[in-house]
């Protein structure tokens, strides 16, 4: 005996459920597109060859944002030279050394707290210890934050791709009579190559959009400026500062460093992919 | 025989100074990368530290009332977080209510629905645009969607519900555009693709077996979704989902852009309010007295505090999977 009413309310409620679950992804997918669509057709317009020339503007005359992307390129620069040594090195210690030790585990659950605290408490912490020291905000305040930023993102992905290098290699460099610091260096970190420059530059990626640890770190400067030991400008500030502004120039300012910042972000995330893919592979 | 005695002794002494050197060098790297590793615990502490150490004067001065109350007066000099506090769980919480079952919708139309050909390239567009900098939604919310909210959905929500006894007062007042319902969905935008990422994952790990046999017994999709894939992958899923809650409290320039930066309660949804990070980010560099400076360290500590509680536990949840699926 089959119960029809029982068997049409299982194939209703089925229906319904996958209708709406279509329904989530057209609506999500949706809206992202109309941020990338936003995104480009008011970006394209904004752009012009005075961006890259010209530094950022008062209100009412032309300008660009020159100032803003060596500013950003100089600290980022600095923060994932500062950041990188180090995340690689304490990615190392909890692959190859620490693994199951208790300092192992803490550092490691420190570690992906910092991967997702607020980054404005960053900008704070830094303000605090270099900021206030110095008496001024300064582009170095401006990479250390950065730098802050960088670290917890090279530590993960540094140890998930050590972790996937197999064993027998790092057994055959140990039987040759290799040192393990010597195994580690051109054993392990060269099979694990493509993951690590991975994570540099996914890290690369974060913070070239990152705007609240730099307004009380580097703070903003209108004008060129390439000393770390004074003010600097950086895209997503200027962008922070020009988009609530009420002058229709600095709009489409900002607009046009949107479309600058999410390009980099987008290009760097698919060459980070392709990387990984190939790690994994 | 005498000389290569010799040289082989000489052949020795030279291996073991390679071998001793090789030693040091050894124990030298060792330690540089546990050192390396002692900095974020370092960093960690530090931040802790610095924050607290800020926050000192506001906590002298309020003590456990600042938490409590909701007046904000830099022309009085004082201090009350209540309503930043209450800004930063509302906008999570909305955000929350949304993204959720969407982003599990997301991932079920991935894992289960979407044509085969389609959900590399859907997966990897899902990925990707959970990479974008929380600055562009914020531009795009102030720019183009708060308009848009404004004229499309808040006026005629808000002339439907007049009158209305408890809908009236939640979605009360002026159409602003901007406001915390507005930052909230903004929020859900933004998380929407991280929940999906991770709810993926997570959907991907439940053995195939389980599926094939629930589909076996004559189940339909959603069936084996609900009873079977979802309890299996339930404790990923809240770990994910509190991993994005993480995110969503401590946003800020998402958040800064389009929620108003009032500092009240407001009974309507629709009404301007503020955050913590909102705060911080719009007030930190034009305060002008210690005190004011300092209560903004105290927010960020209470804002710490609250990101850190859901942040761990999502860790230790998803340590836990880790762990199971190890075995």
């Amino acid at each position: 005996m089959i119960n029809q009413a029982l068997y049409l309310r299982r194939r209703v409620s089925n229906s319904v459920f996958i209708v709406l679950s279509i329904c989530a992804a057209i609506f999500g997918l949706i809206w992202l597109a109309f941020i990338l669509g936003a995104l480009l057709s008011q970006g394209i317009a904004a752009l012009s060859p005075t961006l890259f020339t010209q530094s950022t503007p008062p209100p009412g005359s032309e300008g660009g944002l020159a100032n803003a992307i060596i500013g950003s390129v100089m600290m980022s620069v600095l923060a994932v030279a500062v950041g990188t040594p180090i995340g690689l090195f304490a990615g190392t210690y909890l692959a190859e050394y620490g693994k199951h030790t208790r300092f192992a585990f803490v550092v490691r659950f420190v570690n992906d707290i910092l991967l997702s605290a607020p980054s404005i408490v960053t900008g704070l912490f830094i303000y605090e210890i270099i900021v206030v020291p110095m008496g001024h905000f300064s582009g170095w305040a401006g990479a250390a934050s950065l730098a802050v930023i960088v670290i917890p993102v090279v530590v993960r992905t540094t140890e998930n791709m050590l972790l996937l290098v197999p064993h027998t290699l790092r057994e055959a460099g140990t039987a040759l009579g290799a040192p393990m610091s010597f195994v580690i260096r051109t054993v392990t970190w060269k099979a694990a190559q493509a993951g690590i420059v991975t994570g540099v530059l996914l890290a690369v990626a974060r913070i070239s959009g990152e705007t609240a640890p730099l307004l009380f770190t580097a703070l903003n400067n209108q004008f060129m400026s390439l000393k770390f030991n004074g003010p600097m400008a950086s895209l997503p500030v200027v962008i922070f500062q020009y988009a609530l502004s009420p002058y229709e120039d600095w709009h489409r300012l900002a607009w046009a460093g949107a479309l600058l910042v999410t390009a980099t972000v987008l290009t760097l995330s698919i060459i980070a992919r392709l990387l990984e893919n190939k790690q994994r592979n | 025989m005498a000389d290569i005695a010799l040289t082989d002794d000489n052949a020795l002494t030279a291996r073991a100074q390679t071998t001793r050197r090789a030693g040091a060098g050894d124990a030298r790297f060792h330690f540089f990368t546990w050192l390396a590793a002692l900095l974020v615990l370092v960093i960690f502490s530090g931040v802790i530290v610095s924050l607290v150490i800020g926050a000192d004067p506001a906590f002298k001065a309020f003590g456990f009332g600042f938490v409590t109350s909701q007046l904000w007066s830099p022309a009085r000099d004082h201090f009350g977080a209540l309503a930043s506090i209450y800004g930063t769980l509302i906008t999570s919480f909305l955000a929350m209510i949304v993204a959720v079952p969407m982003g599990i919708g997301i991932a079920i139309f991935l894992t289960e629905l979407c044509p085969r050909v389609l959900r590399r390239p859907i997966g990897i567009a899902i990925e990707l645009l959970a990479g974008i900098p929380s600055i562009i939604y914020g531009i795009w919310g102030l720019f183009v969607f708060a308009p848009w909210f404004q004229e499309h959905v808040q006026l005629p929500v808000i002339n439907a519900t007049t009158g209305i006894p408890v809908l009236g007062t939640l979605f009360g007042g002026s159409p602003y555009g901007i406001g915390v319902v507005t930052a909230a969905l903004i929020l859900s935008i933004m998380i929407l693709p991280f929940i999906s990422a991770v709810t993926r994952d997570v959907f991907e790990t439940v053995p195939p077996m389980l599926k094939e046999a629930t589909y076996g017994l004559g189940c339909t999709t959603w069936e084996v979704m609900s009873r079977v894939v979802l309890p299996f992958a339930r404790t990923g899923v809240v770990g994910g989902a509190m991993l994005a809650l993480g995110r969503a409290l401590g946003e800020t320039m998402a958040v800064t852009f389009v929620i108003g930066n009032a500092h009240k309660i407001d009974s309507s949804l629709f009404a301007p309010g503020t955050t913590i990070s909102a705060t911080i980010a719009n007030e930190f560099t034009e305060a002008t007295t210690e005190l004011y400076t300092s209560s903004m360290f105290y927010l960020a500590v209470i804002l710490f505090v609250i990101t850190f509680i859901v942040l761990a536990s999502a860790q230790l949840m998803l340590r836990r999977l880790e762990r199971q699926s190890g075995k």
